[in-house]
């Protein structure tokens, strides 16, 4: 297991070094020179040059990666135009913004994380359960329904929903307000209504693809004969269902759940567009849009964070759900 | 975000329906798989309705030019003296009238309908282009990695991982602008081809992960079966043994993987104009057409509505006809 879990963590440490080094070249390679979008107008090629060498970036692509990487881990010194000292996740400063890209990471995930982490819960609950439910009531109007409302999901388009859901229950029902970012810790009342239209246009697209995935692996555990087994033994249907039959068929649903939650933690792009929240996924087009490099630099690379830990994560889960994969 | 989530689902879904190819024929008469699949197919109703309204809409989408012949507006034509002051629509639920089907846009005042039509166009071509190339590159790579194994197969997991930890749309809104400049310059006007072009090449990049792993896990399913042994011991060459012996053996589920990749890219392409890269306003297509309307969400709700219950029908047929497709191809399933 511990050996295992070392080779898990060596190949996502190379996986993270790769994503780096391809972001930083596809950025440093960009033919539009950051620095002229920086300041457009009222810039002298003095300035600009000097912006140029605060940057590093007229120093070799080698050293300016080496520069950065050693930021993230021990902290380095930039120049007294960007803000002086830079701690440890030092990710540069941001002359687009005026403040360092940690500052700025640090502010917009927690709305990341608000959005997705209750958006995740819900779509699991609501996925898994629904994927139950079908397959123990196969052919009934309820399991119809349920691979109706799945397929549906599936097949809508978040800004569609999301503005639909903005359309009743913000601008006509008022019964919401704009959805907003506040704090949780401040206001948990006025966090939950300002993202709960996000949290249910995420939830509505994901459980679809939840509810059908977990209906079919649902059905074929139902057939095997350990679950036969189990009942003919007298063990009551909730357990066989709940304990036996659900802990067979999630595997698969713990891959798919493992990949949404670590991409979509990376920035929901789309539901923070349609929403108008501000959390790392538009900062991300923001950063695009304005050539703002270190911030690129810096969303990609969480982004990937993210992605490579809900692998690991999920091959953890494997061997807690599956008692197999511990032996081999 | 990956490209969409439903790859994975599909993949896992078709993955657990287990081995395949075992002739499930009971009458008298011997059939073929394909044959079977074929009936099984024509029987299911949700596939023959699916399946008419997908013929339904490439006719629409390939005959474009003839519609805008017979409907008599062009997708570029502004009709600003049937807007009011403000730029909105006269008349009803967005201006719609006999000449115009789904009524004007606001601010510019083309018409809705006929530019649905050529966006529809658009994203069914991107769509089968970009599916097509990334079934290509997974077929190959997926084929090769499960077949020989060793450190190809490692490396090209690897890379695999690599791809899928890559923020899809952050790069591709990157990359996009980045490729663009390559080849036009800062002023260069650029052709709608060229847009579709990368973008069908971005989606190539990043889209062939899900078909690789499905092929490489069936591949490596069949690679000891006696069949593959027997053609290696007759000295059949590795060409040979992948697209003659190996191959043919999974094209079903790599044909389900096919049908709902499609509705995915036309999703993905859709995401893409709607965070701002992709096509050009000039070239019509359906992202950008609900990116623009959103912005008329209070004023104008028809002009949301009408571009976004048309994508919605289009990709819910596809997911109908690929989910339909699964169970005629499924030798048990029980239709």
């Amino acid at each position: 297991m511990s050996r295992f879990l070392i080779k898990r963590l060596f190949s996502a440490t190379l996986t993270l070094f790769a994503v780096s080094v391809l972001t930083f070249l596809m950025f440093f390679a960009l033919p539009r020179d950051p620095v002229s979008s920086i300041c457009s107008k009222n810039c002298n090629p003095e300035r600009l040059e000097r912006v140029r060498d605060d940057l590093g970036l007229n120093d070799p692509l080698v050293s300016q990666y080496a520069g950065y990487m050693k930021g993230i881990v021990t902290g380095r010194d930039l120049g007294s135009a960007q803000g002086g000292r830079c701690d440890a996740p030092c990710l540069g400063w941001s002359y687009v913004t005026n403040e360092a890209v940690s500052d700025t990471i640090a502010r917009v995930l927690p709305v990341t994380l608000s959005i997705v982490i209750p958006a995740a819960i819900l779509w699991l609950l609501l996925g898994v359960g629904l994927g139950m439910v079908s397959a123990l009531r196969r052919g009934t109007w309820l399991d119809r329904a349920a691979i109706g409302f799945s397929l549906t999901g599936a097949s809508l388009q978040l800004y569609f929903v999301g503005a639909v859901l903005l359309l009743v229950f913000v601008y006509n029902l008022r019964l919401l307000p704009v959805p907003s970012y506040t704090s949780l810790f401040d206001n948990p009342a006025r966090w939950a209504s300002g993202l709960v239209l996000a949290w249910v246009a995420l939830a509505f697209l994901f459980s679809a693809i939840y509810a059908r995935l977990s209906r079919a692996q649902m059905l074929e555990t139902l057939s095997e004969d350990f679950v036969r087994t189990a009942r003919a033994k007298g063990l009551a249907k909730p357990k066989v269902y709940g304990r036996h039959a659900l802990r067979a068929a999630i595997t698969p649903v713990v891959t798919i759940a493992g990949l949404d939650v670590g991409g979509a933690l990376g920035g929901t792009v789309i539901t923070e567009t349609t929403f108008g929240i501000q959390g790392l996924g538009r900062t991300a087009v923001d950063a695009v849009r304005s050539g703002d490099l270190p911030t690129i630099m810096a969303t990609v690379l969480i982004a990937a964070v993210f992605v490579v830990l809900a692998n690991v994560l999920v091959d953890l889960l494997y061997a807690a759900i599956d008692p197999r994969v511990r032996l081999r | 975000m990956s490209l969409s989530p439903v790859e994975g689902v599909a993949l896992a879904e078709i993955e657990s329906d287990g081995g395949m190819g075992e002739p499930a024929a009971k009458g008298v008469v011997g059939r073929s798989p394909g044959q079977l699949a074929w009936l099984r197919l024509r029987r299911d109703r949700t596939a023959v309705v699916s399946g008419v309204l997908l013929v339904f809409f490439m006719v629409l989408g390939l005959s474009a030019p003839l519609i805008e012949v017979v409907y008599g507006v062009g997708p570029r034509e502004q009709f600003q003296n049937l807007l009011d002051g403000f730029g909105m629509p006269l008349g009803y639920a967005g201006g719609v009238t006999g000449d115009h089907w789904f009524g004007l846009e606001p601010g510019l005042g083309r018409d809705i309908f006929i530019r649905l039509i050529y966006g529809l166009r658009t994203s069914l071509f991107i769509a089968f282009a970009a599916a097509l190339i990334t079934a290509t590159i997974g077929i190959g790579l997926g084929a090769l990695a499960g077949y020989l194994g060793g450190w190809l197969d490692a490396v090209i997991n690897w890379i695999t991982d690599l791809t899928l930890a890559m923020p899809f749309l952050i790069i591709a809104l990157a990359l996009t602008p980045t490729i663009t400049l390559r080849f036009y310059g800062e002023r260069g006007q650029v052709s709608s081809a060229f847009g579709v072009g990368v973008l069908i090449a971005v989606f190539a990049i990043f889209g062939w992960t899900s078909t690789a792993r499905l092929v490489r896990g069936q591949v490596i399913a069949l690679r000891e079966r006696e069949f593959v042994e027997a053609a290696k011991a007759s000295g059949a060459g590795l060409g040979h043994i992948i697209f003659r012996q190996l191959l043919p053996n999974i094209w079903a589920p790599i044909l389900v993987s096919f049908s709902l990749a499609v509705p995915q890219f036309i999703t993905s392409e859709a995401a893409l104009s709607f965070i701002g890269v992709g096509l050009s306003d000039e070239t019509p297509s359906f992202g950008r057409m609900i990116y623009d309307s959103l912005d008329f969400l209070q004023t104008d709700p028809a002009y949301v509505f009408f571009p976004g219950i048309t994508i919605f029908a289009l990709v819910f047929a596809f997911n109908l006809f690929g989910d339909a497709l699964r169970d005629a191809l499924d030798p048990k399933s029980s239709r």
